[in-house]
């Protein structure tokens, strides 16, 4: 009776046999890319909905595509978010900014001076972007490849390559992998490791705010992948339970590591017809298409600003680069399909807009991107002087065990202890820092 | 003179107000509710309704639906969410309805709760109680009696609470809710309403009858990580928490035995000198739980006892516990470590 099911007799019947799909994406290594699949609107095609719409009105925004920025380098229709030419260099100079920086961090990991690093190299817009049409107190529960939201924050950038050195100017006191950044003072959940935990934590924090009768709102960020997430679920479902005002941000960028986004469900809906079913708002944005991705967000933080409701936006995008140091893509997909991304190049496409409109050059672009990786390089030898990973310069042995609870008890007390009698007789050349903080 | 001692002395004075162990959480809940203002109660049915136990009844309607309301069905959403209202500030007290149905919200408990304040280094923390009602003896069947304090107890970072009656269940709660780390707050369901002897077919006693349902009225606090002396003895150390305390007390009075029972009351942070001093002084030491043997929490107990104490000890460290079986629903009272099981590790521990 404990043996396993005999199912036999099942399989010789005659009715029709069962298939089970395993998707596929539709390119992969070597592999001819034609994406003349995809249904791409022209720009400014889209009407924009009032902000206090109900989502059962909006139906057509989860599968279309939000677009501002023409093939002509003009800013078309409703969504254009209207923004006075600084506003625009501002947003430009922070991705080039963030390019500028990824660059660098990654050559810096394959120097040996890092373990990892993760670029987001093509997905700019979705942070720099959006996060401009948030106030600067907003709270914002990222995932790992928003570090352009920092950068838009103007948290300085030593400190993020303080952390991804580990060294013992590392704010985080050396405790997390490189990239997983946490700041208050910006208003920036620490990052976790584990998958779209963020998202009811924002809804959480955005529950809170209304709670307490505050304006502030919460905005969080999840890859495509990681919207299988049953937290993700709990997010949306708390989020339209409660009104929170809150907004999920759920990037496509197409690829989670070397699964494409059919195994999110890709093959069947967008990501952001999730919304439907829960009854929240729900926009798709070209994420390469910075004024989309500036008015999307806007759009979404008016409304939840009014209590209108939380809003699911999808980033149509593309990941340009690896998923992280550790990953070479060219082993599961088609190299094509980054040269021949139908949205272009978000810092190419803003830039393009700048010098269409007459507010910017090829000079001061060349220009700026000078600045930019001088900047970055002068940060870098900066932080350099805190030490890089695995070079001594780490924090002391004691703050391995604080933080762990408010205070310290007495078995973590027992066990610095013994760390510190362990590390005397494995370096009996002990470092002064050591001394001076146990 | 200690908080819990001046609390007795007051209940003593004072009216002599008996509460059951639901009585006094509710208490507890509804003084925090009161003081700050940035505690809020939140869990599945414990809105309107007041929670399936009754621990919620009334702070709805006193407090208000944004201080205390209903969840979705959704453990790794409330927990996930009360990680957010932290970060934001405030102090949630979630409840999961059983302890059984903790397991969804694992992952925001072990992976965020617990590990915010180190790997934010203090940028941000996660105070939040866990409120859920845990433990056996109520024909629960599996996934309404199991006893997973140790999945806890093994996560840096977390602290586990389990009182073992209304005093220090009030008192040990609102320590919990005032503190800075995430704490899973354990109770013993079997005895919400009245101490437990082990002999589940004599009729249940209420709490009213027991001293330390005298719950004075106001705030109170008792620290975390201070056991509590139960009884003074010499004869053997009986370690001890929640449900079992009550059975271990009623084996030894019917067995005429001189143990010093000590109810540990939070696992951790855990009271070792309590532990080693009473060890030290009898030279023998049973340890109690209902949860499964195989890496429960007694297992830790039975090494630190034998690391600290060793040259005190006179026989070996015995445990008491559940069977490394799923909680079985007809066959509840084989499965529970009752009176001849603990009677059993008594009599050798004392032969030895």
């Amino acid at each position: 009776m404990a043996d396993r099911p005999d199912n036999s007799a099942a399989r010789k019947s005659n009715k029709p046999a069962l298939a089970l799909h395993v998707p596929e994406p539709k390119y992969r290594p070597g592999d001819e890319v034609d994406y003349s699949h995809l249904d791409i609107p022209a720009a400014g095609a889209q009407p924009r909905p009032d902000e206090a719409s109900d989502p059962k009105d909006m139906l057509d925004f989860a599968y279309g595509l939000v677009r501002v920025l023409g093939e002509d380098n003009r800013a078309h229709g409703a969504w254009d978010p209207k923004l006075d030419p600084d506003t625009l260099r501002t947003m430009l100079h922070n991705m080039a900014l963030v390019r500028a920086f990824d660059d660098r961090m990654f050559r810096g990991q394959r120097q040996g001076k890092t373990s990892f690093y993760m670029k987001c190299t093509g997905e700019e817009a979705t942070s720099v972007a959006a996060s401009m049409a948030l106030a600067s107190d907003d709270m914002v529960f990222p995932s790992y490849r928003q570090q352009g939201i920092l950068i838009a924050r103007g948290y300085p950038i030593i400190e993020m390559i303080n952390q991804i050195y580990s060294n013992k100017g590392d704010k985080l006191k050396g405790r997390q992998l490189p990239i997983m950044y946490s700041s208050r003072e910006h208003s920036f959940f620490s990052i976790s490791g584990n998958l779209a935990t963020q998202t009811p934590q924002a809804v959480g924090w955005a529950m809170a705010s209304a709670i307490k009768g505050d304006s502030r709102i919460a905005a969080t960020w999840v890859g495509e992948g990681s919207t299988a997430e049953g937290d993700f679920h709990s997010a949306c479902t708390f989020a339209t339970v409660y009104n929170a005002p809150v907004i999920l941000n759920v990037i496509n960028n197409q690829w989670a590591i070397s699964s494409f986004s059919g195994f999110a469900g890709a093959d069947r809906t967008t990501f952001a017809a999730r919304a439907l079913g829960y009854g929240l708002a729900g926009l798709r944005v070209d994420g390469n298409d910075a004024l989309a991705c500036y008015a999307a967000q806007q759009w979404a933080a008016n409304r939840a600003r009014a209590n209108a409701g939380p809003t699911l936006i999808e980033y149509f995008t593309y990941r340009a680069e690896g998923h992280s140091t550790s990953d070479d893509p060219t082993g599961y997909r088609s190299a094509q399909e980054r040269e021949e991304w139908p949205l272009g190049d978000p810092i190419m496409r803003l830039k393009n807009h700048l010098i269409e409109i007459g507010e910017w050059d090829e000079e001061r672009q060349e220009k700026m991107d000078l600045e930019c990786a001088e900047r970055v390089k002068a940060a870098t030898k900066e932080a350099e002087k805190n030490g890089i990973l695995g070079h001594g310069l780490h924090h002391p042995f004691h703050t391995m065990f604080e933080d762990v609870y408010e205070e310290l008890p007495w078995h973590l007390e027992e066990q610095a202890e013994q760390a510190i009698r362990e590390r005397k007789i494995k370096w009996p050349e002990s470092h002064p820092m050591d001394e001076a903080g146990k | 003179m200690s908080a819990q001692v001046k609390g007795q002395a007051a209940a003593e004075a004072s009216s002599e107000r008996r509460l059951n162990m639901i009585e006094a959480i509710n208490d507890a809940l509804d003084i925090m509710l009161e003081r700050d203002p940035d505690v809020i109660v939140m869990g599945e049915d414990v809105g309107y309704f007041g929670g399936v136990f009754r621990c919620t009844a009334g702070l709805q309607e006193k407090h208000g639906k944004t201080r205390v309301f209903d969840t979705p069905i959704s453990e790794c959403g409330i927990i996930g969410v009360a990680v957010g209202m932290g970060a934001y500030g405030l102090r949630p007290v979630p409840e999961i309805q059983f302890a059984d149905y903790i397991y969804p919200g694992l992952d925001q408990l072990i992976s965020e709760a617990a590990r915010l304040r180190y790997r934010s280094a203090n940028d941000y923390i996660a105070p939040m109680t866990v409120r859920s009602p845990f433990g056996g003896g109520i024909f629960g069947g599996q996934t309404h009696s199991q006893s997973p304090e140790a999945i806890f107890t093994h996560v840096s970072g977390l602290k586990t609470v389990i009182p073992s009656t209304p005093y220090d269940a009030k008192g040990l709660l609102i320590s919990a809710i005032e503190d800075n780390d995430p704490v899973i707050f354990f109770e013993p369901k079997r005895i919400y309403n009245g101490p437990f002897s082990g002999y589940y077919d004599k009729p249940v006693e209420p709490w009213k009858k027991h001293p330390q349902s005298a719950v004075p009225e106001g705030y109170y606090k008792i620290p975390l990580g201070k056991a509590r002396k139960v009884t003074e003895g010499d004869a053997m150390t009986i370690l001890a928490y929640g449900t079992m305390v009550h059975v271990v007390e009623s084996v030894c009075r019917e067995k005429g035995v001189n143990a010093e029972i000590l109810d540990l009351r939070t696992l951790v942070p855990l009271d070792i000198e309590a532990i080693e001093a009473s060890v030290e002084k009898t030279g023998r030491c049973l340890i109690v739980h209902e949860a499964t043997r195989t890496s429960g929490f007694g297992a830790e107990l039975s090494a630190l006892v034998t690391e600290r104490c060793f040259y005190h000890l006179e026989a070996p460290v015995e445990r008491v516990t559940g069977f490394d079986t799923p909680y079985p629903h007809s066959l509840e009272w084989a499965y529970f470590p009752g009176p001849v099981r603990i009677g059993d590790a008594i009599d050798k521990i004392l032969s030895e």
